[in-house]
């Protein structure tokens, strides 16, 4: 009997995004039944398991870095994947979350919290679960090394399947004209 | 007769007096760059546009065409250096393209598309530069200057204005406006200045006009910087 040929596990998430990038990922549209027939996802929002598995092939990763959790599980994610893609312009270069860059975080805080009238009563949120901010927000290959990048606000449904399907096929991954763009 | 040399084995007929960048847009062979403009003087700072001539390394936008030389342009190493100072521009500004109105109309962007830039490899400096809005008609981003100073020569010299000055040295040089107040709505500006249409990236903006065509359509998502007919041609999207 010839064995079932092993699927690729591939694990996603979204730390400083909006998760545009994931709609994209769906955007794949009937395609993704083609790609599952090679691929299963680990962590990822789609599955909601809560950690990597240790012997993840490819972990996509969509958002930048803007508090200490982010940092986690982006941590988590370079350890047991042996392929790490940052998808979007937020994990490549910080994105719109990163033009909070030129402000300190005390003036963010008191901006959201003490001057714009909302449900926090003046009150600046300090439960000890919260993760806690970083004075700025970091594309990810500050922090951990990144194998290749999907550029794009979000990347196309296309661009995302080129990528997989070259890396699939033993390809280098290549974003010709029209799939790659930084917008 | 005219005289010849080769760009990546195919020969380019000039004239004497030509640069490499000239004659090769004139038979229609894009050489990367973003501090050339036809219409000024080359001021070679950028170098995007380096090609390995004989085996050394030169600005092709400021070297002078000469019979028999022998030009590499198009090879993996040459274009792989030019990536890495098109990722040098990305990260020393804040080039945040899905917000700026130049985005699909940017010729840094456009470029970095050709070279297949995927990411920006190095460290974001994330500078603090200021925008000035102060002008009824046109919005200036300092975020996104790459420090070309075409919009300096084209002030000084087809304008004979002067609105524009780079100022500062090294990574400190800043592009500065010509006013006691340093703002733009305290010079003579204007919309129809060439100053105002120069600008390679998302600077020099006229206002009201920003994000009217849709992604999808725009200047280099229809065509790719190197299409043919794009290399000497003046790019303006308004
Ligand atoms: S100037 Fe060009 S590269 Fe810079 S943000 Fe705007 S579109 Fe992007
Ligand atoms: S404002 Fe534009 S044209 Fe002027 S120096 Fe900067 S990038 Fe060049
Ligand atoms: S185009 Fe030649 S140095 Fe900028």
């Amino acid at each position: 009997m010839i064995e079932p040929r092993k699927k690729i596990k591939v694990a996603t998430t979204s730390l400083a995004g909006c998760f545009g990038c994931h709609m994209s990922l769906l955007d794949i549209d009937q395609r993704l039944f083609t790609l599952l027939e090679h691929i299963e996802f680990d962590r990822s929002p789609l599955t909601d398991i809560k950690n990597c598995s240790p012997d993840c092939d490819i972990g996509i990763v969509e958002g930048g870095l803007c508090n200490t959790e982010n940092i986690h599980v982006l941590r988590e994610f370079r350890r047991n994947c042996k392929i790490l893609i940052a998808l979007g312009a937020c994990a490549i270069n910080g994105g719109l979350p990163a033009q909070r860059n030129h402000w300190p975080l005390a003036v963010l805080l008191e901006e959201v919290y003490h001057t714009s009238p909302g449900p926090a009563n003046g009150m600046i949120p300090n439960d000890p679960e919260l993760p806690l901010p970083l004075d700025r927000v970091h594309p990810i290959h500050e922090v951990v090394h990144v194998d290749y990048a999907i550029p794009g606000c979000p990347p196309s449904g296309d661009a995302i399947w080129k990528v997989l399907t070259d890396l699939l096929a033993g390809r280098e991954p290549e974003l010709g004209h029209g799939l790659l763009h930084y917008d | 007769m005219s005289q010849t040399f080769t760009i990546d084995g195919r020969v380019i007929p000039f004239e004497i007096g030509q640069t490499v960048m000239q004659a090769a847009s004139q038979a229609g062979i894009y050489i990367p760059h973003l501090c050339y403009h036809p219409a000024f003087k080359p001021n070679g700072s950028c170098k995007l546009c380096t090609v390995k001539v004989n085996g050394r390394q030169s600005a092709s936008c400021t070297l002078r065409a000469q019979s028999g030389m022998v030009v590499e342009s198009d090879t993996e190493e040459i274009n792989a250096e030019r990536r890495t100072l098109t990722q040098m521009l990305f990260v020393e500004g804040n080039h945040f393209c899905p917000s700026c109105e130049k985005s699909g109309h940017c010729q840094l962007q456009a470029t970095a598309y050709h070279l297949g830039m995927m990411s920006p490899h190095f460290d974001h400096f994330f500078p603090d530069r200021a925008v000035d809005a102060s002008h009824p008609d046109i919005l200036l981003d300092f975020n996104r200057c790459i420090l070309c100073s075409l919009c300096v020569q084209a002030s000084r010299e087809v304008d004979k204005k002067q609105v524009f000055a780079l100022s500062g040295r090294g990574i400190g040089t800043h592009l500065i406006v010509n006013a006691r107040s340093g703002r733009l709505a305290d010079t003579d500006f204007s919309l129809a200045d060439k100053a105002a249409q120069v600008c390679p990236v998302g600077v020099i903006l006229k206002k009201r006009t920003g994000f009217a065509v849709p992604i999808g359509q725009r200047t280099y998502d229809q065509q790719p910087i190197s299409a043919p007919g794009k290399v000497a041609e003046e790019i303006r999207h308004d």
